[in-house]
């Protein structure tokens, strides 16, 4: 480690370059030592079955390119982990992943993002179907201010997945056991779902996403609200759900990426640097850049 | 060492002044609200004060002998006898037999000033419906003469003249302690339309005048001020048109009413030809009124519902139309409502429009729908303030009082409605 540690930015031997218009100092700095070339990425970005296969991907808010020719292929039933600095582009680009980025006018998306061999901007395709098969979890808990029960029912009912209220019953059911939730909730189903703390809260949501069956489940910071202890909650409902789901996770805790991921996928600038298997990236990155990033968290 | 020291005693002093300011800020704030609440429970006392009588009325009750003789008439069901029979006469009678010592005709004429000149008309209906009560003794209760009124009321008051001779005095304190003048409740307030005479003047005709022009307010502003915001807040690009659009939503509001009523004669009654004085066309003119206020407070109550239950809808699935209709209307609902009474207590108290459009009209009779000529409160309290007959000066004070509870409750219902649908969720 002490090996690492000597590489840190700001290291006083480091040599002086002209710094570049950067606003966050840490990156600045790292970023003096480190080119990167642009659409490189290295370690093992392919899959041989990809759920999502995604080929020179640029998404840009009026002038500002936020994501620079990103190629990746998300594999089936794997958690793949998203990290690296604040404003790296990482949340744009899980976002680009269900289409969620459609109401931002400015928003403009380029290459070739399919799932299933599909399209996902293709501009015949219904987004609402297209949600319906990838989920999403927000940062902050955001159940509906309605009851615990019409959270969950909302997604099939509007989908049309129950046509009884018996079968609707079963989906919350299941939905709820699932998200590991039932056996605090379902004597209060008919209770507000505001009143529930912040972890219950945000697994209420996780059994909302799966309420509609979808394949895939995008999570975009589900625990930076949350206490240790909800959090452990929520890793380890990652951890059994990865078997029927395909799980896409940002992530500011490294501690986490390195739990529930089968894969990371390191983003800097948005540039996607290196993506490898988890303890790889972990205890022996490739790239400089993963390394100072992961170094300068732990170090 | 001693430089710290002296850091803390700036701060300490700085301190010491900081609270000085908020001490001093806060009392601005006190007195500012004890301003308020005085000029309030002034205004009130004032009110109330002034326009109480205007809810007593005072009545005249007398055993009146239905004489044919003295009225020249034989036979109730003659229509030519009714039109010819003198009615007044049994009043006359009834009162003389309190002051016998009234003779002559001067006197007969002062005493039948006692009551109103409805009275007459009174017996005259009791006999065309009952034929049979010819011949009988009846005791029936006439309103009393607006200056018996006025006398009973107001006798110590220095802003009311009583017009009554001195033996007419006399006569009214005489009949109030035997009871026979008395003041009750003013029933006829609520049961009647406007009328020459104070007495018989009720508020009824507005107060359902208001009402109608009040319900055609809502149906069209409120449908329409909220499908607007929707639409400008959720659907519409955002471009050169729709600011401009915004722009001049917020300039309509701002609009002086009157101008409403000119824009309301010149279209709806110049070139759609619609009726004057009816409560259709002052709630399309009080509509138009409304709907920019309703715009405005359903757009920043749609502002306010947070991103995070769009998103939360959206990620789920839920097409546009579902977000808006299942998440954004329902949590903006409570803001629009408040909004939409607000505009709709604005517009309730709004007189200078409907003078344009005619519904300043002396209505006697409750208008039976929204194509029949009506007035509405406001208006109604603006036309009694403006009548020469003293008696008027207090209906008018009542009016107002109606219409600050018309008010007051609306504003309350705004407030539960908010509160209710709040707690829903």
């Amino acid at each position: 480690m002490n090996s690492i540690n000597s590489t840190i930015p700001g290291d006083a031997t480091m040599p002086e370059k002209a710094p570049l218009a950067v606003e966050d100092p840490v990156t600045e700095e790292r970023r003096e030592t480190v080119e990167i070339e642009e659409g490189k990425t290295v370690g093992i970005p392919f899959s041989d079955n990809p759920k999502f296969a995604l080929r020179n991907v640029e998404v840009s808010y009026g002038d500002t390119r936020a994501i620079r020719n990103i190629s990746l292929d998300i594999a089936r039933n794997e958690v793949i982990a998203f990290i690296g600095p604040s404003g790296c582009g990482k949340s744009t680009f899980l976002r680009c992943l269900n289409r969620m980025n459609d109401s931002i006018d400015t928003c403009r998306v380029k290459g070739s993002l399919m799932l299933d061999g599909d399209d996902i901007y293709d501009p015949r395709r219904d987004v609402v179907e297209l949600r319906a098969r990838v989920g999403m979890v927000f940062q902050k808990p955001n159940p509906f201010p309605k009851s615990i029960y019409e959270n969950v029912a909302y997604g099939p009912r509007i989908h049309g997945l129950a046509n009884r209220k018996s079968d609707l019953d079963e989906i919350v059911e299941s939905s709820l056991r699932k998200a590991g939730l039932w056996d605090e909730v379902k004597d209060r189903l008919d209770a507000t779902a505001t009143g529930m703390s912040g972890g219950q809260q945000q697994r209420l949501c996780i059994a909302r996403a799966i309420a509609v069956s979808p394949e895939v489940i995008l999570m975009d910071e589900p625990c930076s609200a949350l206490d240790p202890i909800a959090t452990a909650k929520v890793e380890e409902l990652i951890a059994e759900m990865s078997e029927s789901y395909t799980i896409v996770i940002v992530t500011h805790s490294m501690q986490q990426a390195a739990r529930v991921s089968h894969r990371t996928a390191y983003f800097h600038l948005g540039h996607l640097v290196e993506v490898n298997e988890t303890n790889k990236v972990f205890t022996a990155p490739e790239h400089e850049l993963t390394e100072s990033y992961i170094t300068g968290r732990f170090g | 060492m001693s430089n710290s020291s002296s850091q803390v005693e700036i701060v300490r002093q700085s301190l010491r002044r900081r609270y000085r300011k908020e001490r001093r800020f806060r009392m601005y704030g006190i007195a500012a609200i004890a301003v308020a609440l005085l000029s309030l429970f002034i205004l009130f006392a004032d009110i109330i004060g002034k326009g109480y009588t205007g809810f007593l009325k005072t009545t005249v009750t007398l055993e009146v002998e239905l004489d044919g003789d003295t009225m020249y008439l034989e036979d109730p069901t003659n229509p030519d006898e009714i039109a010819m029979a003198d009615f007044t006469a049994p009043i006359i009678a009834a009162l003389q037999t309190h002051f016998p010592e009234a003779e002559g005709s001067a006197a007969n004429r002062e005493l039948a000033r006692l009551v109103g000149s409805y009275a007459a008309s009174d017996i005259r209906d009791l006999l065309e419906a009952n034929p049979d009560l010819l011949g009988t003794i009846q005791t029936m209760e006439f309103l009393a003469h607006d200056t018996v009124s006025v006398y009973v009321k107001h006798a110590d008051n220095p802003r009311y003249t009583v017009r009554l001779s001195e033996r007419q005095q006399q006569w009214v304190d005489e009949l109030m302690e035997k009871g026979v003048i008395e003041t009750g409740f003013n029933d006829i307030l609520f049961s009647k339309g406007d009328s020459r005479e104070p007495a018989n003047a009720g508020i009824l005709s507005a107060i359902v005048g208001s009402l109608l022009t009040m319900f055609v307010t809502l149906v069209i502003s409120f449908p329409v001020g909220v499908a607007a915001a929707v639409y400008l807040e959720e659907f519409a690009p955002q471009n050169r048109l729709t600011d401009f659009i915004e722009v001049n939503i917020n300039n309509l509001a701002a609009v002086p009413s009157i101008i409403f009523g000119l824009l309301g004669l010149a279209v709806f009654i110049g070139l759609f030809g619609m009726p004057r004085s009816v409560p259709v066309v002052g709630g399309l003119v009080l509509a138009l009124m409304t709907v920019p206020t309703i715009i405005i407070s359903s757009r920043a109550a749609i502002k306010s519902v947070p991103p995070s239950i769009r998103e939360a809808a959206e990620g789920i699935g839920a097409s546009r139309m579902q977000v808006v209709l299942h998440h954004v209307v329902p949590l903006a609902m409570p803001g629009m409502l408040t909004g939409s009474i607000i505009g709709m207590a604005q517009a309730l108290g709004e007189t200078a429009p409907l003078l344009l459009i005619g519904m300043v009209a002396f209505i006697v009779d409750v208008p039976d729908g929204l194509f029949d000529a009506a007035t509405v409160l406001p208006v109604q309290i603006y036309l009694w303030a403006s009548s020469a007959e003293q008696g008027f000066i207090e209906l008018a004070s009542a009016g107002i009082m109606v219409l600050l509870t018309f008010m007051i409750s609306m504003n309350a219902l705004a407030i539960w409605l908010r509160k209710r649908l709040e707690r829903r969720w």
